[in-house]
């Protein structure tokens, strides 16, 4: 379909262009909206141009942490120095993410806010409640590979594909929105939604709200960080289950834990209740392993993927037992 | 017996030929070929899995401002053969598989071309479809042969007194995954029509090939059929044969006179229009005694067919001559599915075939408590079991044993799930690989003398990325007796002298036979010094030998598996052939084909998996993202070796072929090796990280 397509020179010129109409599209680095578009998922009125807004640095706050800019490449977030010194949970999910080629067009706000993988979702020839509602969820009885086992609905069993959004999960990153109404800041575990019945709505943005930065809050002294990520081949595959964890531990014991999982729901999950039995206790493998049990309880694997419970299970004990290795 | 050709140029590593122009990118494929002002064809596939067409409603796309024509089965013209069902498109209003072509609109741009596309309403009515394929089918069929011209089943002596005698004994099913062929260059044509003859550049494996399937099918003398294809990005198979893209560039090139048409396929669209290979149910059963020596070897073999035209994968002919039994049997049966059309993919037969087998031979190896390697030298046959002939050359124990000590076999634990490092489990594993020398008949080479020295050497031959140019230059060299720089070759189009498909491995014995022919007959017509401008032509010659001996190439594939304990990760550290594929004529060049084959088996072990929705027929992870073929970093080392073979039965050249026998047997290997990683055995490919959790 034919479309409109504008560059904007400002972030407030991009929002007043994408203002008021239905179908409307930034364009950032473009590797997943341009797929998108060429596979007939989208097909927007206009396209914003936001590739070449001043939002392409990473900037130190005052207070330690760090701002990354919306439009800022993936290959130089995950190469900036400061992002490899004190996030090196962040630098090694962007690294584990796409290929070089990719990463090098991807940026931010995009990586946040592509779009499943669930082939379904990308195959106009098959019903899909996420690309037209009320058609139903075809993955539901049928390859559910890279599906979720938590947090899913009867209507969308999708899961989120980004890394770099695990791992920002894990460090409580806040979200810098510009929209109609000015400008907000969304907790990125807020950003994503769970899709419930309405699986159409991936987040809680809508089409006018454009993502300017987002902010990494600093993390305390002594405290360690790790990605893995597990995929069936050895890169340039999305994850059947990931983990960013953050942990500090004192004496042997656990003050500050947090664990983000990806490839297994709508949006990079935060594991809480995993997170909930751990602080305070002495680390070991056997809380580690009680932790992740409670975190599973819940998970509610589908016919394809039963296997990422036990494969969650032993990937999370294995990156707790590694963050707490040397610890006392 | 020939006497073999003095080798001066064959055996060294001359330089790709075609290498300058690919790299700089000026080698024209089939889609780069300039013509004036061409037109874009785009095409509509059907989105269910069986039923009738009841309505193709072209308004919308038409009234796109540069639609230029919209073919649908209501007015595309008349094909005059219909039979190949593959090739009739728009023929008919029956849909027999998901995918296939429906429609297809021809427009000033690429992308008018594809938005008008989808902008055509096909109704179909649909029917009841089924894609299962399962070895307890009740339709199951014997074809009447399979593919390569083998007899459908066989067997000797008497299966259930073998196995009823021995000692040790084996019943498993093993089953290999539906696989795409993916070459990186889509299946490209560009067509045009010049006073009434068709010219195709089209990326092929055989010019001649492709242009007698087309002129059959469009009702042409081929004499006026011009098919053009200097560089094809590869094919492994897809290529070999012409598939419906063909033709319906040549009917809408025709729908718009004097406007050529150039197609290229999407990704997607190649998962269900160029073949693929048939995923296969394999049965295997084997008796040995304490040593174990085989007495009883069978292996039942089911793959699928589409329900409109038959494709009968060869699985269990390797069965038939790999190891020594009195007892044997093999058997093919096919289910006829509302899919689209199975094909040749690298190895067709062998490849598939040589899983289930390999990977029994290791249980059962294991069982009667025999070295795997040790195993595979003990059933060595000294004639071909089943038909008795002796092998023109047979070193399959030469590559055993060459490739353990090049392995470090030697001190190999055979105790499963026995060593780990730093979280991963190691295993190690062995399998053999087979490849059948192929002749195929019907090439003419032509070779003119051009100035003192000088030769310009014309064939219709294919190089598919193989290195034909290069290779088939020094077989030309050698022929002739000058130096590689002296000739110059001429090959991919039909206005050369007609030449066989690049397929079966069969390229060089084929037409290096066919090229030696010619400066044989050149040198006895005008001597040692031909003047320039003397010129001969010759068709290949009968190789009195090949009914006389079973001819096949042989290797030993081992493989270095690490499995995560806590992920099941599955890597491949390390994999090593050895092979004996007669005499090798440009080392750097069948090194690639054979490290290429072993990739491409590491690939179809650990990654490639076309995942079917029986609900809707299809490939639903049909592109490179889902669709997972190993990437560099799935394959750190992978080495290939051969042993001397001096073969004077296959051909002048004393070779045998490399195309293909690389990817036969490392999947085993790579199973056999993760069983003794982790002692799980895995008999269904692909080999992935849920089977060890
Ligand atoms: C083959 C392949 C493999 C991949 N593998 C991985 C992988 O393993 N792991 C992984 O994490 N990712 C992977 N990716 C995805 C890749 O990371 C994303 O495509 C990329 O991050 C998207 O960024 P972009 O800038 O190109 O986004 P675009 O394609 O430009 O945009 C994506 C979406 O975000 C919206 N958008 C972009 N920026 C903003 C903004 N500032 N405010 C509001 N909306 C915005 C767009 O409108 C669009 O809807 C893979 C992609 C491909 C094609
Ligand atoms: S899982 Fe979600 S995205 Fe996939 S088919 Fe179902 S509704 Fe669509």
């Amino acid at each position: 379909m034919p479309f409109d397509y504008r560059r904007a020179p400002d972030p407030e010129s991009a929002v007043a262009a994408a203002t008021g109409w239905s179908g409307v599209a930034f364009l950032a680095g473009g590797t997943n909206l341009v797929d998108h578009l060429k596979l007939g998922l989208v097909a927007p009125d206009v396209l914003v141009d936001i590739s070449r807004l001043p939002l392409d640095a990473v900037d130190e706050l005052p207070d330690g942490g760090l701002r990354v800019g919306a439009t800022v490449r993936n290959t130089d977030l995950a190469a900036h120095p400061v992002v490899r010194r004190d996030y090196p949970v962040l630098a090694r999910a962007v690294l584990s993410g796409a290929s070089g080629q990719i990463r090098n067009l991807a940026t931010t706000g995009g990586n946040l806010l592509q779009r499943t993988r669930c082939v379904y979702f990308q195959d106009i020839t098959t019903p899909c409640n996420k690309r037209e509602p009320g058609t139903g969820c075809s993955a539901i009885g049928g390859y559910t590979r890279h599906h979720a086992i938590l947090g899913a609905s009867a209507h969308c069993v999708a899961t989120h594909p980004s890394d770099m959004a695990v791992a920002m999960a894990a460090l409580d990153a806040q979200v810098a929105v510009l929209g109609e109404g000015g400008r907000r800041v969304v907790p990125l575990v807020e950003l994503h939604r769970l899709p419930g019945d309405e699986p159409h709505r991936d987040t809680v943005l809508s089409p006018a709200d454009l993502i300017t930065w987002v902010d990494l809050p600093p993390l305390p002294p002594g405290t360690r960080s790790l990605y893995r990520k597990v995929r069936d081949r050895a890169s340039f595959a999305f994850a059947l289950v990931s983990v960013a964890a953050v942990l500090r531990v004192e004496r042997g014991v656990v003050r500050d834990v947090r664990i983000a999982l990806g490839g297994v729901a709508h949006k990079p999950w935060r594991a809480r209740r995993a997170e909930d039995v751990l602080r305070g206790e002495r680390t070991g493998e056997e809380v580690f392993r009680r932790a992740i049990d409670a975190e599973l309880a819940g998970a509610a694997p589908l016919a394809g993927n039963g296997f990422k419970v036990p494969l969650t299970r032993n990937l999370v004990v294995s990156a707790l037992r590694e963050l707490s290795r040397g610890e006392r | 017996m020939t006497d073999l050709l003095r080798p001066r140029v064959l055996g060294r590593s001359p330089r790709r030929v075609d290498g300058p122009a690919k790299v700089t990118g000026t080698a024209r494929y089939a889609g780069d070929q300039h013509v004036v002002d061409p037109a874009h064809l785009h095409l509509v596939q059907a989105e269910v899995a069986r039923g009738v067409l009841t309505e193709v409603e072209v308004g919308a796309a038409r009234a796109l401002d540069g639609v230029l024509a919209v073919l649908t089965p209501d007015n595309a013209p008349r094909l005059a053969s219909a039979r190949d069902a593959e090739l009739a498109a728009l023929q008919s209003h029956d849909v027999a598989f998901r995918g296939q072509v429906v429609a297809a609109v021809v427009a000033r741009t690429r992308e008018i071309a594809r938005e008008a596309a989808a902008l055509v309403r096909v109704r179909i009515d649909p029917r009841p479809h089924d894609v299962h394929l399962s070895a307890d089918r009740d339709d199951l069929y014997a074809p009447e042969k399979v593919n390569g011209g083998a007899d459908t089943d066989t067997s000797r002596g008497d299966l259930g007194t073998g196995l009823a005698h021995s000692p040790f004994t084996l019943d498993q099913t093993y089953t290999t995954a539906w696989y795409n062929n993916n070459p990186m260059e889509p299946h490209t044509t560009t067509a045009l029509w010049l006073d009434g003859d068709l010219v195709l550049y089209d990326s092929t494996q055989g010019v001649h090939t492709t242009r007698q399937a087309t002129a059959k099918v469009l009702g042409l003398d081929p004499r006026r059929v011009h098919v053009i294809s200097p560089h094809v990005g590869g094919g492994f198979g897809a290529k070999g044969t012409a598939h419906v893209h063909a033709i319906v560039a040549a009917m809408a090139a025709r729908a718009v006179p004097g406007t050529p048409v150039k197609l290229a396929l999407t990704r997607q669209q190649m998962f269900s229009l160029v073949g693929y290979r048939t995923p296969t149910v394999q049965r295997v059963r084997m008796g040995c005694d304490a040593d174990g020596r085989l007495a009883a070897v069978a292996l039942d073999a089911v793959s699928q067919t589409s329900r409109v035209k038959e494709f009968a994968e060869q699985t269990a002919r390797p069965t038939r001559m790999m190891y020594a039994a009195p007892n044997r049997r093999t058997t093919h049966r096919l289910a006829a599915l509302d899919v689209p059309v199975p094909s040749w993919m690298r190895a067709p037969g062998e490849c598939p075939g040589m899983f289930g087998p390999e990977v029994a031979v290791d249980e059962l190896a294991a069982a009667c408590g025999v070295d795997p390697v040790e195993f595979r030298v003990r059933n060595e046959p000294d004639v071909d079991p089943e038909t008795g002939k002796p092998f023109s050359s047979r070193n399959l124990v030469a590559c055993l044993r060459e490739g353990a000590r090049r392995f470090g076999w030697e001190h190999r634990d055979p105790t499963p799930r026995a060593r780990e490092e730093a979280g991963w489990l190691v295993g190690t594993g062995v399998a053999a690989s087979t490849y059948p020398v192929s002749r195929t008949p019907g090439s003419v080479a032509a070779i003119r003398c051009t100035g003192p020295g000088r030769y310009l050497v014309r064939i219709g031959a294919a190089d598919l990325g193989t290195g034909t140019w290069t290779s088939l230059a020094q077989v030309a060299a050698d022929a002739l007796g000058v130096d590689f720089g002296d000739v110059e070759l001429r090959i991919g189009d039909t206005a050369l002298p007609e030449a066989s498909v690049a397929g079966g491995s069969s390229g060089i014995t084929s037409w290096g036979s066919t090229v030696v022919a010619a400066a044989e007959a050149l040198r006895e017509r005008f001597g040692d010094d031909p003047a320039a401008g003397d010129e001969v032509r010759a068709g290949m010659p009968d190789n009195p030998a090949a009914g006389r001996y079973a001819m096949h190439a042989f290797g030993a594939q081992f493989a270095e598996v690490r499995v995560h304990v806590d992920t099941g990760e599955v890597r491949v550290a390390r994999l090593l052939g050895v092979f004996a594929v007669g005499r090798v004529v440009n080392p750097r060049l069948a090194r690639s084909q054979l490290v290429g084959g072993m990739t491409m088996g590491l690939s179809m072990a650990l990654h490639e998996h076309s995942v079917v929705d029986e609900r809707f027929g299809h490939v639903v992870n049909h592109d490179f993202a889902e669709y997972h073929i190993a990437t560099n970093a799935d394959v750190p080392r992978v080495e290939a070796h051969w042993v001397e073979e001096h073969d004077p039965h296959t051909n002048p050249m004393g070779t045998k072929g490399v195309g293909e026998i690389g990817i036969v047997g490392t999947a085993a290997a790579i199973a056999n090796a993760a069983h003794h990683a982790t002692g799980v055995r895995v008999r269904d490919l692909p080999i992935t990280l849920d089977h060890f959790l």
